[in-house]
């Protein structure tokens, strides 16, 4: 099996699908009665089942996304349709869905059945959106290639011999796949942005607290934020605005109004735009990304934008920080996965701490463990101060330099990720290794602030590229209409 | 021996806050459900969960505070303390570290010499607590119940300024009174809505180094507090004294054999890896929010104490009496409002209204007579139109029965009214004069005794209702007159 896909990949993936018509167009599509939804909902499953070599799904809720299909199919009769009527939806599995199950992609779950809808989740239902399943990922959110998963790696529609990106690699593939038009993903250090660019998707990081994190199963409280992967801008502001603002249940989520991202995704405007020649020269980075971003920067310049270089020291303390201090929020984070109340429990053990020991020891994966280990490391007396304080304190410097940064420009261009989609098992005895990935993509994740990633050409193996572009926190409007702009332009 | 050491003793006392919801999760509180029925997926940690903080436990904390003299903090932050154990669903307890909302402050005690002590705090913190583990009700099985777990407690921490047994006990004491005073925590140390854990050191009389900690727990009545610190300063004084080192330790006290046996001894090192909560925004306390509570704060028991002395101008003994509880004290401060006999207002009080709610134990809060009758009936006593007798035995039982009645209806219903009209008593008193000519004779030869005959005389022909001093004087006016009679005869 595995060679046969090794050797015609491309052709063989695109060849079986069935491609989904953009939800941007769909409405009007459902209401000319050119098409049903039903229909719809057909292609994704039938997708989700030629695809299923890809191991994007997890778990597949077929029956209940053709009866709300054929609930929709109704309303377009009665030509009012919801705001997201056909539109169909992939959530990772790290976003409770009410009396689904959720396993984080982890053993330690197995057999538990979510209560409750994550906010963002049941906004969506509430307009009608159709939850076709959850989507594999990286246990709890864990890792960039989607390796670490304990229902085995997810493999790049585009090649299937490399991996998506992860931790949301399932939900990038399921929309690469025309599995359905919108993923809801997470990204805690690039776990939406970097899977978006290995699979030449639109993925957007929105601001920390934009959208509520009740019902997204915690890895690091502090960085996790919600994400939308999507084929188009456009489906990402519609997704945004109806996910995005306040909620009871979240403590920490920002109040200020939610913008009408769809109504204001024209952009007029010269741009201020800051580029860090440290990123650009970084040795790590894939010289055909280089190339392009210096492309896609010089054609800002020539439609008349000011781009400008900007120095950004810290760049090389981004990832030691982050890591610091993901782990220490994960260690505690993942202590309630203990086999006492639900989910996993060794059967061999008889004492507490043996349950405890053997539970975590087999339920967890070993990237899991390893952050686990690392953040009770660093949260512990006699290093608390030189690790999770310090980490802190450069935390903030990281985000005062950004806003520093903000107050002279509109947005910060740098790639994605320093590398296009890498062979399956390139990095997984070498978790350092793995941690590059991440580079770009965790900056906008101590700082808080909104980051998209967007397609910006192949590489020489004609893999996607990722183009990332920040803005200052609760900048989406901004950010998306530039976005689109840039799609336009590139 | 022991004079030659001092004790150092710090409390730790948990108050569980008696509101309707759990410190950081949405459902209801209330002890003594059936096990696991209080419990919302918040509580029981299921992924995906965050908390939520009660505002009404800040309020509890903030009064605490307030009564304690504590500097209030202003913007404060939840804290994660991690550690396994079956019975704390998230793996850590969210609670306050660096940043407690209350630093500081002190609480009166009463020494056994009759002065005011100030017990210096270090701080009062909102936490939540953990659940229960239940071993071996189902042989050779832990249970859990979690309905306790995310409960909002407070924890008071006093400065090692305590010096003996009896002063942790007035000072703990002292919180209970306070802590229902301002009906924040009911107090009941059985059921463990309060909690004391005792760090008990001793050390050399002038030395000045405090010697080796130890904490003793489970002690769950306040006597049992003092004799677990008793002990235990009376065992570190033995290990010194055989010249062996005090071992800094958690200790469990048993009520059974009054000992405390060491506990835990494998986690002398505790490291609960302490760090900021990040699901919760900081806890900001506005100037008007500290405000607002100190507005409505009540009087507390020191005030109502000093008040009950200095105005009502009481004894100590029944000023500590009716400061004990605050709903007394209320009760009494309304009652002195509608009657100016303050003393006469506290013998009712402690006398026949206090036996009543013993002996059907009811709080004063359920009295049936409210402060307005109960002045009526002591108005009646003080302007003699009843006997105290008469009032406390006849028309109080009728009244608690009957409280709707009304004092005055009762006690003409029941004919109760001392007479005092003088013209009957005076018809009365002649009559007496007229059936005993030979009683009268006596008196005035001398036998002045005979007095008490002839009132007994006149208080029986009245059926006990005359007004005794009325009665007095006029069958003294009727003597003396009769004998000048006779001598101008």
């Amino acid at each position: 099996m595995k060679k046969e896909f090794r050797r015609r990949p491309k052709e063989k993936n695109t060849d079986s699908l069935d491609k989904l018509p953009p939800f941007d167009q769909l409405q009007a599509l459902l209401q000319q009665g050119a098409i049903t939804c039903e229909d719809i909902v057909d292609r994704c499953l039938h997708n989700i089942a030629q695809g299923a070599y890809l191991n994007a799904f997890l778990r597949v809720y077929a029956e209940e996304a053709k009866q709300q299909a054929a609930t929709i199919d109704q309303m377009c009769q009665t030509n009012n349709l919801p705001e997201l009527a056909g539109m169909v939806v992939g959530l990772k599995d790290l976003l409770c869905y009410k009396d689904h199950p959720v396993q984080a992609a982890s053993k330690i779950l197995r057999g538990f059945v979510s209560q409750f809808s994550a906010t963002a989740v049941q906004r969506l239902v509430d307009k009608h959106a159709i939850i076709v399943g959850h989507q594999n990922c990286d246990q709890f959110g864990m890792g960039s290639s989607n390796e670490a998963s304990a229902f085995g790696p997810v493999r790049n529609a585009l090649d299937t011999t490399r991996v998506p990106g992860g931790s949301s690699g399932g939900s990038a593939v399921a929309v690469q796949a025309h599995m359905c038009h919108v993923s809801l993903g997470t990204d805690t250090g690039g776990s939406v942005r970097q899977p978006a660019a290995f699979c030449g998707l639109v993925g957007l990081k929105p601001t920390y607290a934009r959208i509520s994190r009740h019902g997204l199963i915690a890895y690091a409280s502090s960085f996790d934020t919600i994400g939308i992967l999507s084929r188009t801008i456009q489906t990402c502001a519609t997704v945004l605005e109806i996910i995005a603002g306040p909620d009871d249940f979240d403590s920490t989520v920002s109040h200020r109004p939610v913008p009408v991202y769809t109504a204001q995704l024209h952009f007029d405007k010269r741009a201020k735009v800051a580029y860090f020649p440290v990123a650009l020269e970084h040795p790590g980075l894939q010289p055909a990304i280089r190339k392009q971003t210096q492309a896609t920067l010089d054609t800002l310049l020539r439609a008349g934008h000011q781009v400008e270089a900007v120095d950004f020291p810290l760049l090389e303390y981004a990832l030691p920080t982050y890591y610091v201090l993901v782990n220490a929020e994960a260690s505690a984070n993942l202590a309630r996965f203990d086999g006492v109340r639900y989910g996993y429990r060794s059967s061999e053990s008889i004492t507490v701490a043996d349950m405890y020991q053997k539970t975590r020891t087999q339920g967890f994966g070993q990237e899991v463990q390893r952050r686990i280990l690392t953040g009770t490391f660093v949260l512990s007396a006699d290093y608390y101060e030189a690790w999770y304080v310090k980490a802190q304190q450069v935390r903030r410097l990281i985000k005062e330099k950004l806003e520093m940064i903000f107050a002279t420009y509109d947005f910060i261009v740098l790639p994605t990720t320093p590398t296009t989609a890498f062979k399956i098992g390139a990095y997984t005895q070498d978790p350092l290794a793995m941690y590059l990935a991440d580079l770009y993509t965790v900056p906008a994740s101590i700082a808080g602030i909104p980051s998209i990633s967007i397609p910006n050409g192949t590489d020489e193996n004609g893999l996607p590229i990722g183009l990332q572009v920040m803005a200052p926190a609760f900048g989406e409007a901004q950010l998306l209409a530039f976005a689109q702009y840039l799609t336009l332009l590139l | 021996m022991r004079e030659k050491y001092t004790a150092v003793i710090g409390l730790e006392v948990h108050a569980q806050l008696s509101l309707q919801r759990k410190m950081f999760a949405p459902e209801v509180a209330a002890y003594g459900a059936l096990p696991n029925t209080q419990v919302s997926t918040v509580t029981l940690a299921h992924p995906g969960t965050l908390p939520r903080i009660n505002k009404q436990a800040v309020d509890c904390a903030i009064k605490m505070g307030l009564a304690c003299h504590s500097v209030i903090t202003r913007e404060s932050i939840f804290a994660r303390k991690s550690y396994f154990y079956p019975d704390l669903p998230k793996g850590y307890q969210i609670t306050q570290d660096k940043t407690p909302i209350c630093r500081e402050g002190y609480l009166t005690i009463d020494t056994p010499e009759g002065c005011e002590k100030h017990i210096a705090l270090e701080r009062i913190h909102l936490e939540e607590d953990a659940g229960k583990s239940l071993h071996d009700l189902v042989e050779g099985e832990t249970l859990l119940d979690f309905n306790r777990a995310g409960v909002a407690l407070i924890e008071i921490v006093t400065k090692p300024v305590l010096r003996t047994p009896v002063e942790a006990y007035s000072l703990l004491g002292e919180i209970r009174k306070l802590v229902r005073y301002l009906n924040i925590c009911d107090g009941n140390m059985e059921e463990g809505s309060l909690r004391c854990d005792a760090n008990v050191s001793v050390m050399l009389q002038d030395s000045s180094i405090f010697g080796k900690r130890v904490e003793v727990k489970n002690m769950n009545s306040m006597r049992h507090v003092q004799l677990a610190i008793e002990y235990e300063i009376g065992r570190q004084i033995a290990v010194l004294d055989r010249g062996d080192m005090v071992v800094s330790e958690t200790r469990s006290y048993n009520a059974a054999t009054n000992t405390t046996q060491p506990m835990r001894t494998k986690e002398l090192l505790k490291d609960y890896r302490y760090f900021p909560e990040p699901d919760l925004p900081p806890l900001v306390v506005s100037e008007r929010w500290i405000e607002g509570l100190r507005e409505s704060m009540p009087l507390l028991s020191r005030a109502y104490h000093k008040k009950f002395m200095d105005i009502y101008q009481l004894p100590a003994y029944d000023a500590t009496v009716l400061s004990e509880d605050r709903d007394t004290a209320l009760y009494f401060d309304e009652l002195c409002q509608l009657t100016k006999h303050y003393k006469a207002a506290s013998n009712w009080v402690m006398g026949p209204v206090r036996a009543y709610l013993n002996e059907l134990t009811l709080s004063i809060r359920t009295f049936p007579l409210p402060p307005l009758i109960l002045a009526e009936l002591i108005s009646l006593v003080e302007q003699g139109q009843l006997s105290f007798s008469t009032a406390s035995q006849k028309l109080y039982p009728a009244l608690l029965n009957q409280p709707e009645k009304g004092v005055w209806a009762l006690a003409r219903t029941l004919d109760l009214f001392q007479e005092s009209d003088t013209t009957k008593i005076q018809a009365l008193v002649d009559e007496v004069m007229a059936v005993y000519p030979d009683k009268i004779a006596a008196y005035r030869n001398g036998k002045k005794g005979i007095l008490g005959m002839l009132m007994g005389e006149v208080m029986k022909r009245s059926q006990g209702k005359v007004a005794p001093k009325v009665a007095n004087s006029l069958l003294l006016q009727s003597l003396e007159a009769t004998q000048d009679h006779g001598i101008v005869s």
